[in-house]
């Protein structure tokens, strides 16, 4: 067997720490059917709604992200010509 | 007044500190900011000096809950940045940040505009000089848009302090409605030092030039000083709310596009203060608790984050993450430690942050704000992906970039693990947290349904991340902040108003001379020997001209 520097470098180990975490997911959400979530607001008793609510807002946050870096984003040299010219 | 001042004990030690080399200066670093810590809390309540100054009365020390909160904070993150700091070989930076902090403690426990304006500016000396000890150009150059920025900041507040004595004879600090032109130059004042809009640039393009421990230093005092006088001055101002909001996204959108770590974190500074901010107007006592509450527990956890950027730093001399990686393999305890940090200013259950944000959200719960709240839960999600995941994994894992630095020395480890330890003990226990918060504590944080609310929200973002990895993945590159516009668009358009003047002056001056020339060419023409001066005038013209004068002669005496 190849011996790795960590246990985390082992890819077998990082499958088995993938699984755990939709594991831990998946009973996060069927938690809900069991514990009252005391909904404060009418969207929020929807089932699952914070989870999918995380997911998706951070979809947007990342491709808004991502458009606004279309036109904001430039080489890390950017600004050094400036500073060259002090 | 023989009651000692905390901030005065803290400067003294600054000023001391220069002189003292070796274990003197060791022992005076952690002593300095503990014996103001004590000082503090021997302190009773109330205003404890008064002084008579102009036609005012002032009040240079002054306590109550909130003061106190902020001023142990601010006085514990000296003593642990101080341990943090004992390597540090700059001889000025822990003087420069102890004025710093100082300075600091000195606005919480000022009772009257005037003191509240001396401390301000003095943080500003303080914060640049820590800029300045870094001794690198980038520093230097980023130090002198700093200044520029907060002595605009102070200008403004001045004007504004000024107005408002003025207007009402009286110099106390309390709070204030925004309803005259000098309470609006106050709270601009106020919000320019929390990094609020339009002038955040400034944070995230200066704290990250400081030195492995500065940016540690710096983290902690100017923003939250900024929001201890907005929860003193202007709670419950509406405005703040979307000011807030606004500085929440704008930093987790900043910072999901940064590739320098330490950036990311200072980026993610302007969005935790978001939420203080948004806190502050909402207003309600569960609101300001939960803002106050916030700054607490942040000043910790983002301090810890930065130290272990700091380790990192010193360790390796690079910044940018797609430069690290794979650091978990030498360097486990900053791992442990900043991944705590990360869970902590992601609020995870069991941390510090779930104790402090929650009562914000709860607070817009509370007011039926249901567009706040969608807004904060969003943004409580999109801090987990920018600073919670973001940050640990492209340092510490991702990618290895076969880097095998050590853990740094004791004294940076022991300061790491005391803040990663008040994260989690915070957390768990609130309680003492609880008991110094300026108004009574109604609220449990820890039910099932928030915990398993809180966990759906931030694991599901955590997936985001790992499935939207691909578009997360770091480029060498900067993203363009507002201070494009004072570093590029502001000298561009100076410069071409001066190419302009040159031109105009050099067109200005090239019609003057062609102009005086050709005038000199005509007197020179005039007077050579066929010129008008010089010409040989015939007799028949002198008669002529001697009958005109006669018959001018003639009519002005038959006129008179």
């Amino acid at each position: 067997m190849k011996q790795y520097e960590h246990w985390l470098d082992n890819p077998l180990n990082v499958r088995k720490l993938w699984r755990g975490f939709l594991v831990v997911l998946a009973l996060t959400v069927i938690a809900g059917f069991f514990v009252d979530l005391h909904p404060h607001f009418e969207i929020e008793s929807w089932f699952g709604f914070n989870a999918a609510y995380g997911f998706i807002t951070c979809l947007l946050m990342i491709v808004g992200a991502k458009a606004l870096g279309l036109i904001l984003k430039k080489p890390d040299n950017y600004y050094a010509k400036d500073e060259r010219d002090d | 007044m023989t009651s000692l001042h905390p901030a005065l004990i803290l400067i003294a030690g600054a000023l001391l500190l220069p002189f003292l080399r070796g274990k003197a200066r060791n022992l005076t670093v952690l002593s300095a900011p503990t014996f103001a810590l004590a000082a503090l809390w021997l302190l009773p309540e109330g205003k404890l000096w008064q002084v008579q100054w102009l036609d005012y009365q002032l009040a240079p020390l002054a306590v109550d809950k909130l003061s106190r909160l902020f001023a142990t904070i601010f006085l514990l993150m000296a003593v642990v940045g101080g341990l943090f700091a004992l390597r540090q070989t700059s001889r000025l930076e822990v003087p420069a940040a102890f004025l710093y902090a100082g300075s600091a403690v000195g606005v919480t426990l000022a009772g009257d505009l005037v003191t509240v304006f001396l401390f301000w500016e003095f943080m500003a000396v303080g914060s640049t000089l820590v800029l300045w000890s870094a001794g690198t150009p980038a520093a230097f150059a980023a130090s002198k848009r700093y200044v520029a920025v907060h002595l605009a900041g102070g200008v403004i507040l001045f004007a504004g302090v000024a107005g408002q004595i003025a207007a009402t004879g009286d110099a106390s600090f309390h709070a204030m409605q925004v309803d005259s032109i000098s309470t609006w130059l106050i709270l601009i004042g106020f919000l320019i030092n929390a990094g609020a809009p339009p002038l955040s640039a400034w944070l995230p393009d200066t704290y990250p030039e400081a030195s492995w421990s500065g940016t540690v230093f710096l983290s902690a005092f100017t923003t939250k000083t900024a929001v201890y006088v907005l929860l003193r001055g202007f709670p419950g101002t509406e405005i703040l709310i979307w000011v807030g909001i606004f500085m929440i996204f704008y930093g987790i959108v900043y910072a999901l596009l940064e590739n320098d770590m330490r950036r990311i974190l200072a980026y993610s500074i302007v969005n935790q203060v978001g939420f203080m901010i948004t806190g502050i107007g909402i207003g309600t006592e569960m609101a300001l608790n939960g803002a106050a509450a916030h700054a607490f527990s942040h000043i910790i956890y983002k301090a810890l984050l930065l130290m272990s950027a700091g380790a990192v730093l010193a360790a390796t001399n690079r910044r940018k993450c797609s430069e690290l990686g794979g650091l978990f393999h030498s360097m486990p305890i900053t791992t442990i430690c900043g991944t705590i940090g990360a869970l902590a200013i992601s609020s995870f259950p069991l941390t510090s942050g779930f104790v402090s944000k929650s009562m914000v959200t709860q607070a817009a719960i509370d007011g039926h704000l249901q567009a706040v709240w969608l807004f904060l839960a969003a943004a409580s999600a999109g801090v987990f992906l920018h600073a919670g995941i973001k940050f640990p994994w492209f340092v510490f894992f991702q990618k290895d970039s076969g880097l095998r630095p050590a853990d740094p020395p004791a004294s940076l480890r022991w300061a790491m693990i005391l803040f990663a330890f008040l994260c989690i003990a915070l957390g768990v226990y609130p309680e003492p947290l609880y008991a110094l918060l300026p108004y009574e504590v109604n609220y449990v944080p820890y039910t099932a349904a928030h915990v398993i609310t809180q966990l759906q929200l931030l694991l599901f973002s955590g997936l985001a991340f790992f499935v939207m990895l691909d578009y997360l993945k770091r480029t060498p590159t900067i993203t363009l902040d507002v201070d494009w516009l004072w570093r590029v668009a502001g000298p561009e358009v100076a410069k071409s108003c001066r190419l302009a003047l040159v031109e105009t002056r050099a067109g200005f001056a090239n019609g003057l001379a062609n102009g005086l020339a050709s005038i000199g060419a005509l007197i020179a023409r005039q007077r050579r020997p066929d010129g008008m001066l010089l010409r040989s005038w015939p007799t028949g013209s002198m008669s002529l001209w001697v009958m005109v004068m006669l018959l001018a002669h003639l009519a002005i005496y038959y006129l008179g």
